[in-house]
């Protein structure tokens, strides 16, 4: 397979056979030839210098690689819940049947492999999938139809119609980070300052990473930049795997000039002369797009070395595509990633400040928190700082989805209520609102007035709305799918604990559930979040235990002890075994009625 | 004394540096643990050696002993989570302890034990795993294995032949081998190798050796697990 063998030597020879080049090589070598095979992986390791347990075990990793043959067409659906509410399931159906074939297997041609995937960003233009990667949206059974005859007819992706990979932006509601940057000027702005007078502007703005978690920015580029070395790294965290999230979209799409402007303002008060923009596999779509943005940026001196005439202000960009994993967005595992390996979590400390990519100090940032340095640059922290509450400061972008008429992205300033923001969308009698992605919090109408804030309803902007037709018990047991999904399988508590919370929640929805499994589920999601590694496994239960508590009804509902009265009582049946270890405590006793 | 802190409220010494669990160990006090073995690289995945630092739940074998800590090791609820773990590993492989080798020597099966495993609790996940008997030497049984890697970095760290690594997310993750088939007597490891000898439960086991020792006789059958911090040694089935 001569041919095979060119395609590897080509990507090693991009990459410079460089071995924390791996996940990039692998992608690339796939696109070609559709799957990684065992002598292609040989090849690759032999070509790095390195074991091939290391191929395999990238391979193994992320979901969008594959060391089984695959179609030739590779389809997948998007599976989060709002895909779910959109129909998705009837349209997954009818493609399989359409082709003949059983989700994850590969049809006898080689042509075609259609599986399910987690949410790929698309929930406010769902159902969607996804074609070697390539986003397709607004899914209908016509579509679904087109596509089944594109695929039997062998059409090349890029003849097929244009529409079907629209993307919209959706933007509902501009405040002061979704209006146009005019190319360089924040960069001048920041230069005019100085890298410590931007800095003292950085933390004077009392800016919050949006990421979820709400570090404060300034500290963690002071952290870096104090950080003993020479070389230093800005990460901008694309990785937007949140189900319900897909605002970054939007940024990379639409107002890359902030972004990259951001990184670069970043590069300059850290003190970094290197930037990756770690950007998720199903946002393909936009990196020849992001890559033309950095090219031309180059080209008007706005990166590159003495950026803006402005001497030592060095600062370069470069894409890393991930490959589906969750995971990959927080921020160990992503740099573990950016250096070719599995996305699995580092042990912290040490941080990342002092010790991220190759070692390096490292800032991982959001796409958003970098967007909002080019208005710190331009207008001053005291200004961006009045913007929003005291310690939520400026605006933060909502993805809303679901149960709305006008789903999309909202820009806010932080403290505004969650009723407010489904009055603006549309939204009819609302049952409950999943704010923060399946790792997030689940609202319902008693909590309407709550705000949108830090100190609040803390979210990196995921909104789905739930109307009064919406089971929520579905809701979780989606999101525990999820979970179970996306675990690194790095710690005991989470590698198991989501795929038992899983097994749990289909038992249940199989009628087959008790109290019993009721108050396992709650101990599961308390002992997950006691005891993970990271924040995955720390959130994998949250879904399950606000649905527990808000809507027990759903899942008594399913409940086979309520449907029926067994014919002894279990607890009375311990009292002699109680009598015999001369117990009574809690223990000893069954958590039901009778 | 300058570098102290405290476990369970009773003072404890340590050295600049040292993680809480080697603290805990050079002053004879027992912290469980699976993954960790002291020649090698902190790992900090299976968790069993969760302590409370302040009241936060830490990895004792990662996390760093500071001036003035408080530690809690002892308490019913850490104890549970522990017994939690434990029921995890069992259940998520197939561990089948009368038949096993290791019985009476083995880390998972002597924590069962320290921390009153009754039952598996939880629904027995029975995946499918095989086994290769391929080397001469050594057996690998994959039913068994806990994930804690100390193989992986045995073989990598010191044997200098990086032979294991783990391949899969979540539930899929398992042991693979470098050779060209896959199989361990293709791969450059050895009997005599350190990764032979690391493996805290029945996965990785000697050919030729077994039941040298009988049942009953076994470190773990003599003694509880908590005991070997007196001795700060991990027992070694000879
Ligand atoms: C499982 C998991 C997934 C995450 N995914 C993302 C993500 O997709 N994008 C992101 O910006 N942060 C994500 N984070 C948070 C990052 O770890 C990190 O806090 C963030 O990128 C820091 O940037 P910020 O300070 O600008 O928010 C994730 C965290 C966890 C635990
Ligand atoms: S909590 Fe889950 S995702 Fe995070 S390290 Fe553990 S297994 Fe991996
Ligand atoms: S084979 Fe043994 S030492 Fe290696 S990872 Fe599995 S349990 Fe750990
Ligand atoms: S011994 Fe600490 S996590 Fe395994």
């Amino acid at each position: 397979m001569a041919m095979n063998s060119d395609v590897v030597g080509r990507a090693l020879a991009r990459h410079r056979a460089d071995p924390t080049r791996l996940l990039q090589i692998l992608r690339e070598v796939q696109e070609e030839l559709d799957w990684i095979a065992p002598e292609t992986a040989r090849d690759i390791a032999d070509g790095l210098g390195v074991p091939i347990t290391r191929v395999q075990s990238v391979v193994q990793f992320y979901s969008f690689l594959y060391d089984k043959p695959r179609g030739r067409y590779r389809v997948l659906f998007s599976d989060n819940i709002t895909d779910r509410m959109l129909g998705n399931a009837a349209l997954f159906e009818h493609m399989l049947k359409r082709l003949k074939l059983r989700r994850g297997q590969t049809s006898w041609d080689g042509a075609a492999s259609v599986d399910l995937t987690s949410c790929t960003g698309m929930c406010d233009q769902g159902p969607a999938i996804l074609v070697n990667n390539f986003a397709v949206t607004r899914l209908t059974r016509k579509r679904v139809d087109e596509i089944c005859e594109l695929i039997r007819i062998g059409a090349p992706l890029g003849e097929w119609p244009a529409e079907f990979f629209h993307v919209d932006d959706n933007i509902r509601r501009r405040e002061t980070l979704l209006t146009p940057l005019e190319p360089g000027a924040a960069l001048d702005a920041a230069i005019a300052r100085g890298r410590q007078g931007m800095m003292d502007e950085m933390k004077r703005s009392n800016l919050r990473g949006r990421g979820g978690a709400g570090f404060p920015t300034g500290t963690k580029f002071e952290g870096a930049r104090n950080a003993p070395g020479a070389t230093r790294y800005i990460v901008c965290n694309a990785d937007e795997g949140e189900p319900g999230t897909f605002k970054d979209r939007v940024l990379l799409n639409s107002f890359s000039t902030r972004v990259l402007e951001g990184m670069a303002i970043a590069g300059y008060v850290v003190g970094a002369t290197k930037g990756f923009i770690y950007l998720r596999g199903e946002y393909r779509h936009l990196q020849e797009q992001l890559q033309r943005d950095i090219d031309s940026m180059r080209a008007s001196g706005r990166l590159g070395a003495s950026i803006r005439g402005a001497p030592g202000f060095d600062f370069d960009i470069e894409i890393h595509m991930g490959a589906g994993g969750y995971v990959c967005g927080e921020g160990t595992a992503q740099v573990e990633s950016l250096e070719g390996k599995p996305g699995r979590p580092r042990v912290r400390p040490p941080s990342m400040v002092s010790v991220g990519y190759l070692g390096k100090p490292t800032v991982v940032d959001n796409v958003e928190t970098l967007a909002h340095c080019t208005e710190i640059a331009i207008e001053g922290g005291a200004s961006f700082a009045r913007r929003g509450t005291k310690t939520s400061t400026g605006t933060k972008l909502v993805s809303v989805s679901g149960d709305c008429e006008r789903p999309g992205i909202y820009e806010y300033q932080f403290g505004v209520t969650i009723g407010r923001i489904l009055q603006d969308c549309g939204a009819g009698p609302v049952t409950a609102v999943q704010i923060g992605g399946a790792s997030g919090v689940l609202i319902t109408p008693e909590e309407f007035s709550r705000r949108i804030a830090f100190e609040d309803v803390s979210t990196a902007g995921a909104f789905m709305v739930f109307g009064p037709d919406r089971d929520i018990f579905e809701v979780a047991r989606n999101f525990a799918h999820f979970f179970a999904h996306e675990s690194c399988g790095f710690c005991t508590p989470c590698r198991v604990g989501t795929a038992i919370q899983r097994n749990i929640m289909d038992k249940i929805a199989e009628g087959r559930g008790s109290n019993y499994e009721v108050n396992d589920l709650k101990r599961l999601a308390e002992f997950m979040k006691r005891t993970s590694h990271c924040g995955l496994g720390e959130t994998a239960g949250n879904a399950v235990r606000d649905a527990l508590n808000k809507f027990r009804p759903a899942f008594e509902r399913r409940l086979r002890a309520r449907d029926f009265a067994p014919a002894i009582s279990l607890e009375a049946a311990l009292e002699p075994a109680r009598r015999i270890t001369a117990r009574d405590d809690a223990e000893a006793h069954l958590d039901v009625e009778g | 004394m300058d570098n102290e802190f405290t476990i369970d409220e009773q003072p404890v010494p340590f050295k600049p540096g040292q993680t809480i669990l080697e603290a805990a160990k050079a002053a004879g006090i027992y912290i469980p643990h699976l993954c960790f073995q002291a020649d090698f690289k902190r790992h900090g995945g299976c968790k069993m050696c969760t302590v409370l630092v302040n009241g936060r739940t830490q990895t004792a074998c990662t996390h760093k002993a500071a001036v003035g800590q408080e530690v809690d090791v002892n308490t019913p609820e850490l104890d549970a989570m522990r017994r939690s773990l434990v029921q995890m590993l069992f259940v998520e492989g197939n561990h089948f302890c009368p038949g096993c080798e290791k019985s009476g020597a083995c880390q998972l099966q002597a924590l069962g034990y320290e921390y009153e495993m009754m039952s598996p609790h939880f629904v027995e996940l029975y995946p499918s795993r095989g086994v290769d008997a391929s080397h001469p030497d050594v057996l690998i049984d994959f039913n068994r294995c806990i994930l804690c890697e100390l193989c992986v970095r045995a073989s990598r760290d010191v044997d200098g032949k990086e032979v294991f690594a783990v391949a899969g997310r979540g539930l899929d993750a398992h042991l693979i081998i470098n050779s060209p088939t896959g199989k361990l007597v293709d791969s450059a490891f050895a009997v005599t190798d350190r990764a032979a000898e690391v493996c805290p439960v029945g996965a990785i086991l000697k050919k030729g050796v077994g039941f040298a020792t009988a049942i009953g006789d076994r470190p773990y059958d003599r003694e509880s697990i908590s005991a070997e911090a007196e001795s700060c040694e991990i027992p070694e089935v000879r």
